[in-house]
């Protein structure tokens, strides 16, 4: 059986290095010099962006690459963050180690769940993420000497240097940074030994470790990277928004995340960043557009907004799956060939 | 009233509320047998009865008779449509990413119930009678005590009909190889859509079941999440053991409720199905599947 959602081991893009490096730094000036023009709200998006774009790449290595399906990444996201919160209250690490900490903490509690079901093959890993995910999240509402329950905990701002991240745009650039390092693991990763690993588990489990792939070893590898970039994710979170409670990481999170990497593409770097975009960027439109429509017919549109936009995400996962299996990647590889013919990528 | 009877109590309560788990996990068991879809859209497909009945019963006040039959054509008709139109083109695609559509598929009927109906609890019109059932000195709830009635006498009788019908030979066959089932002139999309209709029925009677017991909101496609507990302690593949699943984590939610306040009720399940993968990940009756490379 061929899976139609394939990714050459080695990214087409290898030998023109060069242009992509230097694309990749134009964009990054850009993003440096964004706080300089734009608005504050944009500012305060890119950073919400930035974040989504890495918990994207956590479940894009996961369940894109190596096939895990993972219905819980949120709640490892709310692992990072309460992780950032109560390393901050109780024991006052500063931001580069509680963030990395973040991340550790996300991805030994995503391996606690995952190792029972990760040596058996099948649905046995959805349902034991689906598991983590309540369960978790009952654990921020109920373990209420730790968490604070549905009150949360807030968090002081990050310092560098005795200078406080206390506003969006300082917050940005750390986002920024964090955003940076991550992709460029993500890209480099997947080129790597590890990286073919997780393909090959993906495209065929069974035939991988007959060829000597350990496929346990390598799913726990993928699973636990992926919950350390939300663990690292949801720290950041608690540092931008100074604030963690349990809504924020419920079940619809997880189903946002997951739209995000199927409408970017699964298997995709690219397409996790565009799919985070694309998905971060849509409620926004949703919003203003159900709201001019509500106005125009006097409606109250206010009240259906959460309810349009979990029927839009579940839509776009089932059109995009149909339709389109490498996602928005795969669209803008097209229109990308077909404006320069030259450039030669499939 | 002494400890003892109190765990008779609870555990008379817990295992009447596993008979409707055990209705609904059955859907979800007959689809996966014939095409390897696991259908995480079942408790949306639940819920979304439940308000087809309200809607036929209430708002058009057709009565209730009327009502569920409206209701069980409405889920009949949703059924086939999430089958023909999402499901049959992913045929032979790779598992996660079936499962990944029935995931969205719950998604949206989420969204849209909740763009219809709105968020609030609705009242439905009682079909199950109150009065308490006396069993020697336990009490159990009238409504949960006839809801149990009601659905092991579905189930029972669907496990019947799927053992010694023609029907039910039909999806053994195609559970048991597509092919070969193919071969000997059996319509393979033929059972699995009539695997998404008997999906459709139980989950519209449970769903309107459970709404009666509880009440109609959205979040009760969310509960039913607790189904796939059931469906993994009885064994993805085995239909009788939905039963017994059933009563088994009805009964443990309840008594576990009990002993450790009801927030624990939520999470019971899950903490369940963990433990199951450490121990016997093929549930009680399933069977191990072998697979070539």
């Amino acid at each position: 059986m061929v899976s139609n959602v394939q990714t050459p081991a080695v990214p087409a893009s290898a030998p023109m290095f060069g242009r992509t490096f230097l694309w990749s730094c134009l964009l990054i000036a850009v993003l440096l010099a964004l706080p300089l023009v734009a608005p504050r709200y944009w500012v305060y998006f890119a950073g919400i962006l930035g974040i989504n774009i890495i918990a994207t790449h956590g479940l894009n290595i996961m369940t894109g690459y190596t096939g895990l399906l993972s219905l819980g990444h949120a709640a490892f996201v709310g692992v990072g963050a309460y992780t950032v919160a109560l390393a901050q209250l109780h024991l006052g690490l500063p931001f580069y180690i509680a963030i990395p900490l973040a991340g550790c903490a996300a991805a030994v509690i995503g391996i606690g769940f995952g190792l029972p079901s990760l040596r058996i093959r099948g649905l046995y890993l959805v349902i034991a993420t689906l598991a983590a995910q309540f369960i978790l999240n009952f654990v921020f509402v109920h373990w209420q000497s730790v968490t604070k329950g549905d009150v949360g905990l807030t968090v002081q701002p990050a310092t560098v240097f005795g200078f406080p991240l206390n506003n969006e745009t300082r917050v940005y650039y750390l986002i920024l940074f964090c955003l940076v390092v991550a992709t460029w693991f993500a890209v480099n990763v997947i080129r790597s030994r590890v990286g073919r690993a997780f393909i090959a588990i993906r495209e065929r489990d069974l035939t991988a470790e007959v060829l000597g792939v350990q496929i346990v070893w390598y799913k726990l590898v993928a699973f636990a990277l992926g919950s350390f970039y939300a663990g690292v994710a949801g720290g950041l979170l608690a540092y931008f928004n100074q604030f963690v409670n349990p809504e924020q990481f419920g079940l619809l999170l997880s189903v946002f995340f997951l739209s995000a990497v199927i409408v970017g593409g699964m298997g995709s770097t690219l397409g996790a960043v565009l799919g985070a975009i694309f998905m971060t960027l849509l409620p926004e439109f949703l919003r203003e557009g159900a709201l001019a429509v509500g106005g125009t017919f006097g409606f109250d549109i206010a009240s259906i907004l959460v309810p349009l936009r979990e029927a839009v995400f579940g839509l776009l996962m089932v059109a995009f799956l149909i339709l389109e299996p490498r996602g928005l990647a795969q669209l803008w590889k097209r229109a990308r060939t077909r404006f320069s013919r030259s450039d030669n990528v499939a | 009233m002494n400890t003892f009877s109190a765990f008779l109590e609870y555990s008379a309560v817990g295992i009447a509320a596993g008979g409707i788990y055990a209705l609904i996990a059955l859907g979800i068991v007959v689809i996966f047998k014939s095409s390897r879809t696991f259908n995480f859209a079942m408790g949306e497909m639940m819920m979304l009865s439940a308000y087809f009945f309200y809607t036929a019963a209430v708002t058009f006040s057709l009565g209730i008779f009327l009502g569920v039959v409206v209701a069980i054509v409405g889920s009949i008709a949703v059924a086939l449509l999430i089958e023909r139109l999402a499901l049959r083109p992913m045929m032979g695609r790779p598992f996660i990413a079936i499962v990944m559509v029935t995931f969205g598929i719950g998604s949206i009927i989420r969204g849209i119930v909740g763009m219809i109906w709105g968020p609030n609890d609705l009242q439905i019109p009682a079909i199950l009678a109150r009065t308490p059932v006396m069993l020697g000195d336990i009490f159990i709830p009238g409504k949960t005590a006839r809801a149990f009635a009601i659905a092991v006498v579905i189930v029972g009788g669907l496990i019947a009909f799927l053992r010694y019908s023609r029907a039910g030979i039909a999806l053994r066959a195609a559970a048991a190889d597509q092919i070969t089932a193919y071969s000997m002139g059996i319509d393979v999309r033929r059972v699995i859509a009539f695997t998404w209709i008997i999906a459709a029925i139980t989950g519209c009677i449970s769903g309107i079941l459970m709404a009666n017991v509880n009440t109609l909101t959205p979040h009760l496609g969310l509960v039913a999440l607790n189904v796939l507990s059931v469906v993994i302690l009885g064994g993805m593949n085995s239909i009788g053991g939905v039963l017994v699943a059933g009563f088994i984590i009805g009964w443990l939610e309840s008594v576990t409720g009990w002993m450790l306040g009801t927030e624990f009720r939520e999470i019971t399940p899950y903490i369940l199905v963990l433990l199951l993968l450490l121990v016997r990940p093929t549930g009680l009756f399933g069977t191990k599947e072998i697979e070539r490379i």
